[in-house]
C-alpha cells in the first residue's frame, strides 16, 4: 500500500507511520540454528552437487548473525554443449553469504552480502530489508532493496588449458525492489503476497551460446546477441491452513512478465503430515509455463535476422512439472547439552522439463532430419538433499 | 494531485488499522507456532531448491522470504 508514495517526503511520512503503528509489540528475530546440506542435482546432462552450510546465532533480544556457504561442483554434457561439439567440462561455484538481522521493538532491520565465483564469474550481491509487525502480530509488511554487480568472463584454451580470455571482459549491475505482506486470517489460516521487480542491466548474453541459422539447408551458427536491459515484474501469493489433526496444506501461485516479452506462470501445492512423535513427511507438486523471448528463435532464416537474437532454451516456451517429497526425522527432542533439538532430513524432487519450440539438433545416427524438423527436447532431473539441522 | 490523494488515503487506511483489534488473540494462536505452519521451515533447502529453479527458468522473484508473520510471539 506504501507503494503508491511517490515523494521521498510521503515515503519518510509513512515510514514513521508505520513504525509507531509497528512499536507496541516485539517481533521476534529467527531461531538460532545450524544446517549442513548436501545437494545433487542430475539431469540434461549436468550434475551438480556440493554442500551448503548455513549457521545463525543471535542473543535473543536485539540481534542475530548468519553466514552461508555453498558450492556447486558442476559436470557439464548438456544438450548446449554437445550440440557444438565441444566437450564435457568441469566447473566449481562458491557462494559465501553473511548478514544480520537487528530487532528493534516490532521492527526486523535486516542486511546481508553475498559472493559467488566461478572461474568466468564473479557476483556481489547486497541486500537490505525492513519487517514490521503490526494489528498485533496479526499483519507483517516488509520490503527490501537489493544491488548486485555481476563481472562476466570467457573460458579458452591456451595450449590445451582452460584460461580466461584475455579479449573478453564485461559487466552487469542489477536492481531488486521487493514489498510483502504477510496476514494471519484465521487462528489456523496464514497468508503472504509478495510482489518483487528487478532490473538489469549491462552483459546480459550468456558467451558461449550460439543461435543457429539456416545456411543452405544445414546448421549455421552465431553467437547470441541479447538486449543489455531487462525489467521484470513478479507477484505471488501463498496460503498455508493447519489441519485440525496437525497437519498442514499449503498453495501457492505466481504470475511474471519482464519487457523481453516473457510471461511465466507457475502453482504448487502441498501437505504435510506429521507421523508420530518425530517423523513429518512432506509432499510437494508444482508446475511451471512460460511463454518465450521476442528474440528467441529455434532456426533463424540467416545470420543476423534481427537487431537481438537468442537460441537459448532458457528463453524457449517451455513447462516443467516437479512432484517431491521430504521426509524429516527429529531427535534430541528434549535437548542434550546445548543442542535444544535437531533433525535429519532426506528430500527428491524429479522435474520433468518439456521445450515447445526448442529442438534436439544433436546428430542421431539412426535417424536424419530435416532441418527444422527435428524432435523437440526434453528431459528429467533429479534432485536429492540430505541434510542435518541442529538447534540451540 | 492524484499522489497526494493516494497518500492520505493510505493514511486513513492505516491510521484506522490503529483501532483494529486483533481477531486471533494470542491465546489462540497455538496452530499458527507450530513448526508445520511454516512458509520455509527448513531455510537452507528452500534456498537450494529456490537456485535450482532460477537457473531454470525465466520468473523470478515474487516468492518472500522465510520467516515472520505467524504472529505467535
Amino acid at each position: 500500500m506504501v507503494v503508491v508514495v511517490v515523494t521521498k517526503r510521503y515515503v519518510l511520512t509513512a515510514l514513521l507511520l508505520l513504525i509507531q503503528l509497528s512499536a507496541t509489540h516485539a517481533a521476534v528475530l529467527p531461531e538460532d540454528r545450524a544446517d549442513a546440506l548436501y545437494h545433487s542435482y542430475d539431469g540434461g546432462g549436468i550434475e551438480i552437487s556440493g554442500p551448503s552450510i548455513l549457521v545463525r546465532k543471535g542473543d535473543d533480544t536485539s540481534f542475530s548473525v548468519f553466514a552461508n556457504h555453498y558450492v556447486d561442483n558442476i559436470t557439464s554434457a548438456s544438450i548446449d554443449v554437445e550440440a557444438l561439439g565441444a566437450s564435457q567440462y568441469t566447473e566449481n561455484r562458491e557462494e559465501q553469504t553473511v548478514g544480520i538481522d537487528y530487532l528493534h521493538g516490532k521492527s526486523i532491520l535486516s542486511l546481508s552480502h553475498t559472493n559467488s565465483a566461478e572461474n568466468d564469474y564473479v557476483a556481489e550481491s547486497t541486500h537490505v530489508g525492513l519487517s514490521m509487525d503490526m494489528l498485533g502480530g496479526l499483519t507483517t509488511v516488509s520490503m527490501g532493496f537489493s544491488r548486485g554487480s555481476d563481472d562476466v568472463f570467457r573460458m579458452t584454451r591456451v595450449d590445451g588449458v582452460k584460461v580466461r580470455d584475455p579479449n573478453f571482459a564485461e559487466q552487469a549491475e542489477r536492481r531488486t525492489y521487493q514489498l510483502g505482506l504477510t496476514q494471519v486470517l484465521t487462528k489456523s489460516l496464514v497468508m503472504a503476497v509478495n510482489f518483487e521487480t528487478v532490473t538489469d542491466e549491462g552483459y546480459l548474453n550468456n558467451p558461449y551460446r550460439q543461435v543457429r541459422y539456416n545456411n543452405g539447408g544445414a546448421n549455421g551458427f552465431q553467437v547470441e546477441n541479447y538486449p543489455n536491459t531487462r525489467t521484470s515484474r513478479a507477484l505471488g501469493a501463498q496460503l498455508r491452513y493447519f489441519l485440525p489433526y496437525r497437519a498442514a496444506v499449503h498453495v501457492s501461485g505466481r504470475v511474471f512478465e519482464d519487457d523481453w516479452g516473457v510471461t511465466a506462470v507457475n502453482s504448487e501445492f502441498g501437505y504435510s503430515q506429521p507421523l508420530g512423535d518425530h517423523l513429518i513427511l512432506d509432499f510437494r507438486y508444482r508446475v511451471y509455463s512460460q511463454t518465450h523471448a521476442d528474440f528467441y528463435r529455434d532456426l533463424f532464416d540467416r545470420p543476423d535476422q534481427q537487431n537481438y537474437y537468442a537460441r537459448d532454451k532458457e528463453l524457449s516456451s517451455f513447462s516443467n512439472t516437479t512432484m517431491g517429497v521430504t521426509l524429516s526425522y527429529e531427535f534430541i527432542k528434549q535437548g542434550w547439552g546445548f543442542i535444544d533439538k535437531a533433525s535429519a532430513n532426506f528430500s527428491y524432487d524429479r522435474v520433468s522439463f518439456e521445450y515447445e519450440n526448442f529442438r534436439d539438433i544433436r546428430e542421431d545416427p539412426d535417424v536424419s532430419y530435416n532441418l527444422g524438423e527435428e524432435p523437440l527436447y526434453s528431459f528429467t532431473a533429479d534432485i536429492v538433499q540430505f541434510y542435518l539441522s541442529l538447534w540451540y | 494531485m492524484l499522489h497526494r490523494q493516494l497518500f492520505l488515503l493510505c493514511c486513513l487506511v492505516l491510521s484506522t488499522g490503529c483501532s483494529i483489534q486483533p481477531w486471533v488473540q494470542p491465546y489462540e494462536r497455538a496452530n499458527l507456532a507450530d513448526p508445520i505452519m511454516s512458509f520455509s521451515r527448513d531455510p537452507v533447502s528452500s534456498a537450494y531448491l529456490k537456485h535450482v529453479y532460477e537457473a531454470r527458468e525465466l520468473a523470478r522473484g515474487g516468492e518472500g522470504s522465510s520467516g515472520g508473520g505467524c504472529g505467535c510471539n
